[in-house]
């Protein structure tokens, strides 16, 4: 016999105003199965739950239907109160009457009507639920931060300090990530490396953080608590243990014609290259495309003259299998090759680099010892154009439709670095929109106009063409509605943030989502800002959005807490609504397993009653603590057979037969 | 009772079932709602933990109860909250659609979208027109009558 009990909430006014929740409450009253039906102005306030734990004890309810806002909102608070009350939890659906009723229709009686059919719809439903019994599974002790920069390292060392073991995963071969790239660093001005470098070193020395440079994540299974993750070290040819780091092989290695990724192609490397002075591990790696040893078998100078013999040429590949309780993926970005961007003429002239270029031109440790001069002569330049939105905010097939946030910032940094080397030069930078929020950073590009004088000129440049050894800039002043043409020795493209290429196949693996540009969208873009949608798996830095380095650090700090906050669990409760065959009914056909994303179903060989026999057959088994509770298998089971606790065929079928009555 | 191509107020108001899957299209509906984007009361959303959880029987069953039109949401290619289920979701229902041509039920009577959780305004705007367009075809229930 069901008892169910219908609460109806007003959420003040905002469903009371388009829904008449009384007869709402009334009309659901009187359905069968309902035994008691009560509206209330807030259902999840202490005194709505108060209501619900007393009618259950006072009528005895079997379950309980809440018509309120979304279940992604309060379903929880719900089934919390009605375990209080000794309900079991999943005997509770909630009717979703504000988000998808009293909030879209404007006519109250058609939003009445809605709401009724909500209300009857779960009534139907939760008439059909199952006490479900939460599994518990293991919280494996440590994390695992994809990604080396910034926010792979604060998260690091967060985690780290609370604790906890963690895994650093880095694709280069040092950590540092963009960052160490960096010159200065605004609204301050202080120097990226001086405030980066410290962080590296603490990361590496940390009794509880391990890390993998030149490595990436294979595979990842598993879930939260328990990942089991594959990650792939790269061979080095380098023994990372015997290496002492004395640069010997890099100083005589005749492959010298290989570009600096870190310089971003400005200056040439040797085929064994550490990527930077400071980087971490202080360890060569051999790039076999440019190495003469790989490329023709003749060579082998890195081997002879390494002090601690500590070359292997024949190192290969090596997996490492690990667990962990927790995710973070902080792969961070990429800025967009100019190419697309015609007008620039970025690949035929050498003078218009990008800003991540021109940051390398700047630094002290750069190409130029921090001597800022055209790369075509190496010439100092007197009139340098800036143009912002480069490959941002645009509506065409190669360009991002976001802002990259950081570029007005950066630019205004890299025009008064400018102004600051060369007092008698020219800065312009070409603007659509200057934006700068953030704590002292109007100040700081104001600071650039009326201080350093730069030129703002709100408008694009549309052609940018060689004259003699200068470029001829073609482009518009929207505010003064002319035309302009400037002869300067310089041209800067702030190019857009794009997240880092395989950050995608990435997502794939973790089965996190990413929005329209492949940045990894947040469980909750306000509320959960640094979770993903997949439980375990954490968001730090760039990889979920553009930001600057003090927002990253913060987001990265924030992920941090959401892993220790995990960590510190000795048990994680599981999602009962997971697959569950009738093993009598199973012939072991085979097709679940086929489609489950987990693999977790499997055959077994039971001893089941059919039709009145006792039979050994092969029947599917659901590995409780793998299901994710999809329902793919429950629609491929050509027999019907599987079936999803809390979704049940059932289920679904009376909530459709309610709304079409 | 039956429904009689007659009936006026069943001509402009057609009854949608629209199952939407909990992680995209379900949250899509909800920042509609949070937006206060409106769009007709007729839709009715069944909440599936992913669109591949939507059996072909499942629409059958809501045309068979006198539903006019049958949406399914779900997350965007490659973005499947559990990898590959919108997949499984694209290739039943395109199976289930070709049949249902043979049904004699209009293939504008169903529709598989994909709606992310922050497409909200596409939620809406999908809705709106799935309800003008099933509404044009007026009500159906040859199946209905078959029960």
């Amino acid at each position: 016999m069901h008892r169910i009990g219908v609460f109806v909430c007003w959420c003040g006014s905002n469903i009371a105003a388009t829904v008449d929740v009384k007869k709402v409450a009334e009309t659901l009253g009187k359905e069968p199965g309902v035994a008691f039906a009560m509206d209330y102005q807030y259902m999840c306030s202490e005194g709505g739950q108060g209501a619900i734990r007393s009618a259950i004890k006072d009528h005895a309810l079997t379950g309980i239907v809440v018509a309120a806002c979304s279940p992604r909102m309060h379903e929880p608070t719900f089934r919390k109160a009605a375990a209080a009350a000794g309900l079991n939890p999943f005997m509770v659906e909630v009717a979703n009457i504000r988000e998808q009723c009293s909030w879209i229709h404007r006519n109250k009686q058609d939003a009445t009507e809605k709401a009724i059919i909500l209300g009857r719809t779960a009534i139907a439903k939760v008439m059909l639920n199952t006490p479900l019994t939460a599994g518990e599974s293991r919280v494996v002790k440590r994390a695992l931060v994809i990604g080396g920069g910034i926010a792979g390292i604060q998260t690091a060392l967060d985690v780290a300090d609370a604790g906890f073991k963690v895994d650093i995963v880095e694709r280069k071969p040092t950590i540092g990530g963009k960052m160490a790239q960096l010159d200065k660093t605004f609204p301050t001005l202080d120097c990226a490396a001086c405030i980066l470098t410290p962080k590296m070193v603490e990361a590496a020395q940390h009794e509880n953080i391990t890390i993998h440079t030149y490595s990436e994540v294979e595979s990842v299974s598993g879930f939260v608590g328990d990942f089991k993750v594959k990650i792939r070290k790269k061979a080095r040819c380098v023994d990372e243990v015997a290496c002492t780091g004395c640069g010997d092989c890099m100083a005589k290695c005749p492959a010298k014609k290989a570009k600096s990724e870190f310089d971003q192609g400005l200056r040439n490397r040797s085929a064994i290259y550490i990527p930077f002075a400071q980087a971490i591990p202080n360890v060569p790696v051999i790039d076999r495309e440019n190495c003469i040893k790989f490329q023709t078998g003749k060579c082998g100078v890195c081997e002879k003259i390494c002090p601690s013999k500590a070359v292997h040429y024949d190192q290969e590949d090596t997996i490492l299998e690990e667990s962990y309780g927790a995710i973070v993926v902080a792969t961070g970005f990429d800025t967009v090759s100019p190419e697309p961007y015609g007008e620039f003429r970025y690949e035929e002239y050498p003078d218009v680099i990008t800003s991540l270029e021109f940051e390398r031109l700047c630094n002290a440790a750069g190409p130029t010892g921090g001597h800022l001069v055209r790369p075509s002569d190496h010439k100092e330049p007197k009139r340098i154009v800036f143009v912002q939105c480069v490959g941002s905010r645009g509506s065409g097939e190669c360009e991002k439709t976001y802002c990259s946030k950081i570029c007005c910032m950066y630019t205004a940094k890299h025009a008064m670095l400018v102004r600051e080397k060369y007092p008698d030069s020219e800065v312009y930078v070409f603007y659509i929109d200057v934006r700068t929020p953030g704590k002292a950073f109007d100040e700081f590009q104001r600071r650039a106009i009326e201080q350093y004088n730069v030129h703002y000129i709100k408008g694009m440049v549309g052609q940018v063409e060689k004259k003699g050894d200068m470029l001829l800039i073609q482009a518009s002043d929207l505010l003064h509605d002319k035309q302009l043409h400037i002869e300067a020795d310089m041209v800067v493209l702030a190019t857009a943030v794009e997240p880092e290429k395989g950050a995608r196949n990435l997502a794939t693996m973790l089965t996190a989502s990413m929005d329209t540009n492949d940045f990894f969208t947040e469980a909750h873009p306000k509320l959960r800002p640094v979770e993903s949608p997949t439980a375990g798996v954490y968001l730090s830095g760039l990889c979920q959005g553009p930001k600057d380095i003090p927002e990253t650090v913060a987001q990265a700090g924030a992920a941090a807490s959401k892993v220790i906050g995990l960590l510190v669990k000795d048990k994680l409760i599981t999602n009962p609504c997971i697959a569950s065959p009738a093993e009598p009914m199973c012939n072991g056909c085979g097709l679940c397993e086929n489609v489950c994303p987990y693999g977790a179903i499997t055959y077994e060989v039971k001893e089941v009653h059919r039709e009145g026999k006792r039979l050994s057959t092969r029947v599917a088994q659901v590995n409780e603590a793998v299901c994710q509770g999809c329902g793919a298998c429950t629609v491929t089971c050509p027999s019907g057979v599987m079936d999803l606790w809390g979704f049940s065929t059932r289920q679904i079928l009376a909530e459709v037969d309610a709304i079409c009555r | 009772m039956p429904m009689t191509e007659n009936d006026a107020t069943t001509a402009t108001k057609p009854l949608i079932v629209a199952f939407c899957c909990n992680w995209c299209s379900y949250a899509g509906a909800d920042l509609a709602g949070t937006s206060r984007l409106d769009y007709p009361a007729d839709v009715k959303i069944i909440r599936v933990p992913c669109s591949c959880r939507v059996n072909p029987l499942f629409v059958l069953r809501a045309f068979q109860r006198g539903a006019d039109g049958v949406i399914i949401a779900g997350c965007h290619p490659g973005d499947c909250h559990y990898t590959t289920g919108n997949y499984y979701a694209r290739r039943r229902m395109s199976m289930l659609f070709g049949m249902l041509d043979y049904l004699g039920i209009e293939r504008d009577r169903t529709r598989v979208e994909w709606i992310s959780a922050a497409e909200g305004a596409k939620f809406a705007a999908t809705m709106r027109d799935f309800c003008s367009h099933v509404a044009q075809l007026g009500p159906k229930n040859n199946l209905g009558e078959l029960r």
